[in-house]
């Protein structure tokens, strides 16, 4: 396609059937958005998803679309992207579809860093299925699976990645359309499997359950925005940061002998501080932006140069010649 | 069938060669049937394999059957760890490995005990005699030496020493005695060799391959193989050599293939001849994993190998890969069958073709994973949730597997649908000659990707086959979704609509139901016209039912034999076919699969005739149920 595109290119002529207010919407206009952005072709451009209210995405997107079954979307993309190394493959997914069903489709596509864009909807509930709690919901809530509460453990799918070695892992909030723009970039920017948590607001079944983040008011001291080589500040007033205390992050007020040079400096490329900041969980502030970016050989790359290699070295396939291979002889 | 050795005719003259003459006495036979067993570890498989080679380079047919144990390395000298390997060779035309060993080798007193059973009644058995220790007769169970209290009396029994003979071969070479010791299965396919005259260059060739870093154990592989060929030779034990001429075989190029490489080379003839790239995504199973193992080799054609974190994403990244225009297959057994079903559901509904291959093996659950079963035929038609039809084509023979896995992909591609083969851990091991396929010849594989934007819709369809048009990613002006969700036709948006539902429901059923034009007319071996009894039977069976057929012909009872490739749809003549027969008799290695669909598409009265025991039917099984049958 010569001339550019516009957001209006990736919107699809399929009526949109999220409840009202639902933050999906949020998520689906800021990547339409960033699409015309990348300056890639409509028709190399796929949308992988499971199952999910979240899942549904792929449907609104003008691209070429593949709305799985539940859990399956990273092996789906894998064998796309691995044959079809020219395509720019999106996955969308869910909390219960990406770290439920499909906990080990994850974390096996992000360690082997298959040339994907991730984007995990994370609504800390079961959407599609009317409510129950997922495996990111809190200890102890309350839903219709969990009349008296949870009992187990929630993910942090940020820690999740981080232990599966994703190469990229960044996080973001479907109100704050700015810095998702800026995420979906970087995520489309990355070569190798990169996973980005999107937090986003059921208000149906979960309603609120980002708060303290996404609310105008209160947000910008629970909100602690990652910028590579930037100081960790945040609070309204930008007064507060993280200091190291010996091993221990700590968060501190600015001034008052404290200076913004005694604070931690952000580097996308510290495995380690990124696994500190990823067990950053209330009282703490909630990190968002990228924890960690690493180039890696990608997987898709990496069998596509076994395949050129193999050819180059062996000569085409020869079909004829294979079959004569070996022990053969002749009945006359 | 055992040729009892009173019949053997006497060869008056040695074979001719420019070797000076032999000495001995040279005994022609039909054909034999031998087996060779002893510990996981003492390389049964190899000198089995080995003689197969030799045995096909002098011109027999021959037909092969492992039989190893699930334990890679089982503790050495107990049953559990025994690992045996058959081959029938014959100078006439064969279908199966052979009911009864007529000659065994038994490398320690566990593979003797393992095998006695079934051998045939004074058969020969050559033991390595050293192997009869205390210690290894107590391991195996035996309370007393069977070489020395009367217990084989039955049986010819040959006392070679073969670890000393082996030894003293390597002599003067330094290895120690484990290397040493590792060599003995050289020895015995040595004297093997000569027992058949078989000669030994193409071993020696095979060694030299193998060994091409190590120098040292080419050399002392080779020194047993030709010490136990000169052993043969000179010993007083063995008074006679036999022969066994070449077999009249249809002339052409041939090689021995065990059933999983015909399959692999299948799929990857399928996939040159489309012009597409093959992908197989897959998680190692036995007996399926040597696919993988074959296919991964073949990365220059090019085909990408895929070995995923289990079989969901096995046939998730081939349904993935499908999507993208590859020729895309799965491999797996029975428990991996089970967890692809929904996403071969999605391949149904989305139309995509896929190869799904299901090596059998028995179970239920783990079962027994180095043995044959024909028990997921019913799964393959119906083991997945809602109207989920898709062709079904099943492999007899080991070369067969070639032209099946060929055939599911030429399917799967005109159809735009999943195709499952069915093959089982017999045929995936087994061998048999295979006459070379001239790559022209084979059948057209036609793949025409949409690219023309007018008039596009995801779910037009063809005319004659009702396939829809595979529309890759990156064909611009093509872009569309598709998904699981139930789906307007043509438009293939999403729809709940009642009618519509029911609509591209019948459409896909019907769809498949077409593959029936794909499959020529029946069949019949014995009385086209119709008989007092048909044996209806599919997949690795076809050996042991063909063979007794034949005998019972021989014997003048009308018995005949109709092998089924295609399971879904069955072919639009079985009914009328089957009908024009007394009796309807099916051979399943399972408690009664096919039988169930014969009887309900066809209200036909057939019986079974059902073994679930891991093993293959053997021919005097077949021969006597016939018999039963026709008198009852
Ligand atoms: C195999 C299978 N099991 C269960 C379901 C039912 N199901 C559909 S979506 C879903 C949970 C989705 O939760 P999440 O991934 O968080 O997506 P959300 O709806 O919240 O966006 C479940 C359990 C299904 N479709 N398939
Ligand atoms: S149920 Fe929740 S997640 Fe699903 S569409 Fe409604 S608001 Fe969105
Ligand atoms: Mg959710």
């Amino acid at each position: 396609m010569a001339t550019a595109l516009t957001r209006k290119d990736f919107v699809s002529d399929q009526e949109v059937r999220w409840c009202p207010g639902c933050g999906d919407y949020a998520i689906l206009a800021a990547v339409q958005k960033a699409m015309p952005e990348f300056g890639i072709p409509r028709e190399n451009i796929v949308f992988i998803s499971g199952i999910g209210c979240s899942s549904r995405f792929p449907y609104y997107m003008d691209t070429y679309g593949f709305h799985t079954i539940h859990g399956r979307a990273p092996a789906i993309a894998t064998g796309l992207k691995v044959t079809r190394p020219d395509l720019d493959v999106w996955v969308v997914t869910g909390d219960g579809d990406g770290l439920s069903i499909g906990g080990n489709h994850l974390i096996h596509v992000l360690r082997r860093n298959v040339d994907l864009r991730i984007l995990l909807f994370n609504n800390k509930i079961y959407g599609l299925t009317k409510g129950q709690y997922s495996p990111t919901s809190e200890i102890g809530k309350v839903t219709k699976s969990t009349p008296l509460g949870s009992i187990d453990y929630p993910f942090n799918p940020i820690k999740v990645a981080l232990g599966a070695h994703a190469a990229f892992v960044a996080r973001s909030i479907d109100v704050e359309q700015k810095h998702l723009g800026e995420m979906l970039k970087r995520s489309h920017d990355h070569r190798g499997a990169a996973f980005l948590e999107i937090l986003q607001n059921c208000n149906i079944f979960n309603d609120g359950a980002f708060n303290d983040l996404s609310d105008k008011t209160i947000k910008a001291d629970h909100q602690l925005v990652l910028e590579h080589g930037k100081p960790l500040v945040f609070g309204k007033n930008r007064d507060k940061g993280i200091r190291m205390n010996g091993m221990r992050p700590e968060v501190v007020a600015i001034g008052n002998g404290l200076s913004v040079d005694d604070l931690v400096v952000h580097d996308e490329k510290n495995l380690s501080l990124a696994f500190m900041l990823a067990n950053f969980e209330p009282p703490m502030p909630t990190p968002i932006g990228v924890f960690y970016a690493e180039e890696r050989p990608t997987y898709d790359a990496l069998i596509n140069k076994q395949l050129a290699d193999a050819k180059a070295k062996q000569g085409p396939g020869d079909l004829r010649k294979l079959l004569n291979r070996g022990d053969v002889w002749d009945v006359n | 069938m055992a040729v009892p050795p009173e019949s053997a005719a006497k060869a008056a003259a040695p074979q001719a060669s420019g070797e000076p003459a032999l000495r001995k006495e040279h005994t022609r036979r039909d054909h034999v049937v031998i087996r060779f067993a002893g510990d996981s570890g003492d390389g049964m498989q190899l000198a089995g394999m080995q003689f197969t080679t030799e045995s096909a380079l002098a011109g027999n047919d021959i037909a092969t059957l492992p039989d190893f144990p699930a334990e890679i390395r089982a503790p050495a000298g107990t049953l559990a760890g025994v690992s045996g390997f058959q081959l029938n060779f014959s100078s006439s035309e064969i279908f199966t490995s052979g009911d009864e060993p007529e000659v065994m080798v038994a490398m320690n007193p566990a593979a003797l005990k393992a095998n006695l059973g079934d051998l045939a009644p004074n058969a020969v058995i050559i033991v390595d005699k050293e192997a009869f220790t205390e210690s290894n007769l107590k391991r195996a169970g035996y309370e007393s030496n069977p070489l020395t209290d009367g217990s084989l009396e039955k049986f010819q029994v040959f006392q070679v020493e073969v670890s000393r003979l082996t030894t003293l071969a390597l002599h003067g070479m330094g290895l120690n005695n484990r290397a040493a010791f590792r060599c003995r299965n050289l020895f015995v396919l040595g004297m093997v060799s000569w027992l058949y005259q078989r000669p030994i260059e193409s071993t020696i060739a095979w060694l030299e391959g193998r060994f091409k870093k190590n120098p040292e154990l080419f050399e002392a592989n080779s020194r047993a193989l030709k010490a136990g060929f000169n052993f043969g030779e000179t010993t007083e034990m063995f008074a006679s050599s036999y022969e066994i001429a070449p077999a009249k075989i249809q002339p052409g190029r041939y090689r021995n293939i065990t059933g999983n490489s015909a399959t692999a080379l299948g799929f990857l003839a399928a996939a040159v001849k489309s012009g597409r790239p093959l992908f197989l995504g897959s998680y190692p199973i036995t007996p399926a994993s040597d696919v993988l193992h074959e296919l991964s080799t073949f990365k220059n054609f090019p085909v990408y190998t895929f070995q995923a974190e289990d079989e969901i994403a096995g046939v998730s990244s081939a349904v993935g890969a499908a999507f993208g225009g590859a020729i895309a297959i799965t491999t797996t057994s029975g428990p991996g069958m089970n967890l692809k079903a929904e996403a071969v559901g999605l391949a149904v509904k989305t139309e995509l073709p896929l190869i799904i291959t299901d090596i059998q093996r028995a179970g239920p659950s783990t079962g027994m994973p180095t043995k044959p079963e024909q028990a997921d035929l019913l799964m393959a038609m119906y083991g997945r949730h809602g109207e989920s039809p898709l062709p079904i084509i099943a492999a007899a023979t080991p070369s067969d597997c070639f032209d099946c896995a060929y055939e599911a992909v030429r399917i799967a591609l005109k159809y735009m649908t999943p195709v499952v083969l069915l093959t089982d851990g017999q045929l995936a091991n087994s061998s048999e000659p295979w006459v070379l396929p001239d790559p022209d010849k084979l059948p057209e594989i036609k793949v025409e990707l949409r690219t023309d934007p007018k008039g596009f819709m995801p779910y037009i369809r063809d005319e004659e086959t009702l396939s829809r048009p595979w529309a890759v990613p990156g064909t611009p002006g093509l872009e569309h979704r598709i998904g699981g969700l139930s789906s307007e036709n043509l438009t293939g948006n999403i729809s709940y609509s009642p009618a519509n539902n029911e609509l591209m429901v019948r459409t896909r059923s019907r769809k498949i139901a077409g593959v029936t034009r794909e499959i020529p007319a029946t069949q019949v071996f014995g009385d086209q016209g119709g008989g007092d009894l048909a044996i209806l039977a599919w997949g690795s069976t076809y050996g042991s039912v063909r063979e007794a057929v034949k005998q019972a012909r021989d014997h003048g009872q009308s018995v005949s034999h109709v092998h089924l490739r295609y399971l879904n749809p069955l072919p639009a003549d079985l009914g009328d076919t089957l009908r024009r027969f007394k009796k309807v008799m099916v051979v399943e290695m399972n408690l009664g699969q096919l039988i169930k669909m014969i009887r309900a598409d066809y209200l036909i009265d057939a019986f079974g005739f059902n073994k679930v025991q891991g093993r293959p039917f053997k021919v005097s099984e077949i021969v006597n149920r016939i018999n039963c049958a026709l008198e009852g």
